[in-house]
């Protein structure tokens, strides 16, 4: 069996780092959105949720605009000494980071708005400072949340096309993922290899979503 | 040392809190007051989990709030044990990691209470290893009130800590917790809406009403207040404290000298000069022109009427003192017999007490 290994470690580790980076910044912003009551949270929960609206070539031939050398961020960036953004692996990362926000910032946001105050506020008076308070009552309590941000995250990534064949230019080796390479099987009709990725990117999806269940169950702790 | 010294004003919606409140820095102050009338937000200003917008909060000679010298002391750097009606323990820890949150938190040289202590007086040991999902109502809030406890507070506040409970649990809870405040030396603020409750519980009461501590003093006094008892409605009842002044072997009775006059009571075991406190229910006592003869009525005080108010389409309550500006006693009565004994403010009366409880 042939199968593209370069493709496969490509995409692995787009989805890793990008669930990475979204579970880092996206937990302070999924927090924010939790407590908040300022008026432009509305604004911000509009732009976190666009991606599962918008045709993911709209989001990616904005990026190519924006992030090309001679557009408004990336002349910025590369005036700081950043590495190229569009046609490279950096490039990828900022699109899927953008692409797969909703599904790393919605999971953690209603996680966050199920932990009570009153709990909140009873470490406050057992003298938990607001990390500590976050650190102990928080996240234990949103562990569910944050095992489906992440499983999320990562699938979505795996699984996304228009926004990486946009911005990534479809170079094996460099930015060609799985999708990209079942695309190409496909055009050339090398529907063996294409079955054989479809056939692989569906059990892995569907392994996932599983694991994620029946986490989701055993993590469930009974309600007040 | 000096207590708890509040003066206080937020804004939080359309409901302002403007309050002014003294704590002795040992003992249980009572807050009492209808729904609405702030006590929650007081109590939630003090341990700084709400920002009043000015005003201060003193404790002993730590400050903790004051506007005009821009001091705001976060709520975990207070030391306030509060416990709500819910108990609010954390679901994903044991009994004894709830236990130990506050104190962990705390250095061992500052920890006041230790384990033993609280886990026996609060009656803890056998709950230790229990999940807190399966802990009854009235065990959650020992619990909770025994995590408190553990970070060694130096203000306690107990918003209704019994109110969520049914009767049995209820009267386990409040045996503890009344225990427990008589061994601490730290002001407790003790909101409820059981007037058996701060009986039992409070030295002090203060009485808030739309935001504003109304009146604040003894018990009695604060329950002796025509607009408290009128807000209790079903529950008026007269709190004294007196002390016992000699037993009656032979009948097995107990001689109790209230400010209103001596009272016979079922025997107690204390010895004389112990300090009581008795609650008599307002329609416990009716009134009389003339000493009653031949009557089994032990207890008739010579009072008189000192305001008379409509309870009811049927009922008024008087309120009955020996001098005024003294303690009252409420009599509850029907317009009836108000009218066929023509009562009015001044007539001196003998009221007739069907039953005295002692308060413990």
């Amino acid at each position: 069996m042939m199968l593209n290994w370069r493709a496969i470690a490509l995409t692995a580790e787009l989805a890793g780092v990008t669930t990475a980076i979204l579970i880092i910044g996206g937990t302070p912003l999924a927090w924010w959105l939790s407590r908040t009551r300022s008026r432009v949270r509305p604004i911000i929960e509009a732009v976190v949720a666009l991606p599962l609206v918008l045709p993911p070539t709209v989001l990616g031939f904005y990026l190519l605009i924006l992030l090309s050398p001679s557009g408004a961020i990336g002349a910025f960036w590369e005036s700081l000494g950043g590495p190229r953004l569009v046609f490279s692996f950096p490039g990828l990362v900022v699109g899927s980071v953008l692409y797969s926000l909703p599904f790393v910032i919605q999971p953690l946001h209603n996680a966050f708005r199920a932990v009570p105050d009153s709990l909140l506020d009873a470490a406050a008076a057992l003298r938990a400072g607001p990390l500590d308070r976050f650190r102990s009552v928080v996240l234990p309590l949103a562990r569910p949340g944050f095992l489906t941000a992440m499983t999320l995250g990562f699938a979505h990534t795996v699984g996304e096309f228009g926004v990486v064949l946009m911005i990534g230019g479809n170079i094996p080796g460099r930015t060609q993922v799985l999708s990209l390479a079942l695309y190409n099987h496909v055009e050339a009709l090398e529907y063996g290899r294409a079955h054989t990725l479809a056939a692989g990117m569906l059990a892995f999806s569907l392994a996932i979503l599983l694991v994620v269940y029946s986490l989701n169950r055993r993590f469930e702790t009974p309600r007040l | 040392m000096t207590g708890l010294d509040v003066r206080l004003r937020a804004v939080l919606g359309s409901f302002v809190l403007d309050a002014v409140l003294d704590a002795p820095s040992s003992g249980v102050t009572g807050l009492f007051g209808p729904s609405g009338a702030g006590k929650t937000s007081l109590l939630r200003c003090l341990a700084g989990l709400t920002r009043a917008e000015s005003g201060h909060v003193r404790l002993g000679d730590e400050t903790w709030q004051d506007t005009t010298a821009g001091i705001f002391v976060a709520p975990h750097r207070r030391g306030v044990g509060y416990v709500a009606q819910r108990g609010d323990l954390f679901p994903q820890m044991s009994v004894r990691d709830n236990l130990r949150y506050g104190m962990q938190r705390l250095p061992q040289a500052r920890q006041r209470l230790t384990w033993d202590d609280v886990v026996d007086w609060v009656a803890l040991r056998p709950l230790l290893g229990r999940d807190v999902s399966r802990l009854s109502g009235g065990e959650r809030q020992r619990v909770a009130l025994g995590r408190a406890l553990l970070a060694s507070p130096r203000l306690l506040l107990l918003d209704e800590p019994l109110s969520a409970l049914d009767e049995p649990a209820r009267h386990e809870v409040q045996n503890c917790l009344g225990d427990v405040v008589r061994r601490l030396d730290v002001p407790v603020l003790y909101v409820s809406h059981s007037l058996t409750d701060v009986a039992r519980m409070a030295e002090r009461l203060a009485w808030l009403v739309d935001g504003r501590v109304a009146d604040a003093g003894s018990v009695t006094q604060v329950l002796g207040r025509m607009d408290v008892a009128r807000w209790r409605g079903e529950e008026i009842a007269t709190v004294l404290d007196g002390h016992i002044r000699s037993h009656d072997q032979a009948y097995h009775l107990t001689a109790v000298e209230t400010p209103l006059g001596e009272l016979l009571i079922h025997g107690r075991p204390e010895p004389p000069g112990t300090e009581v406190r008795v609650q008599i229910n307002a329609r416990d006592v009716s009134i009389g022109l003339r000493p009653q003869e031949g009557s089994s009525i032990l207890n008739e005080l010579p009072l008189e009427v000192v305001e008379i108010a409509d309870l009811t389409a049927s009922d008024c309550l008087i309120r009955l003192a020996r001098r005024s500006n003294g303690p009252v006693l409420f009599a509850r009565l029907t317009h009836r017999s108000r009218d066929q004994l023509n009562l009015g403010p001044g007539r001196s009366v003998f009221a007739r007490v069907k039953s005295v409880a002692v308060v413990d």
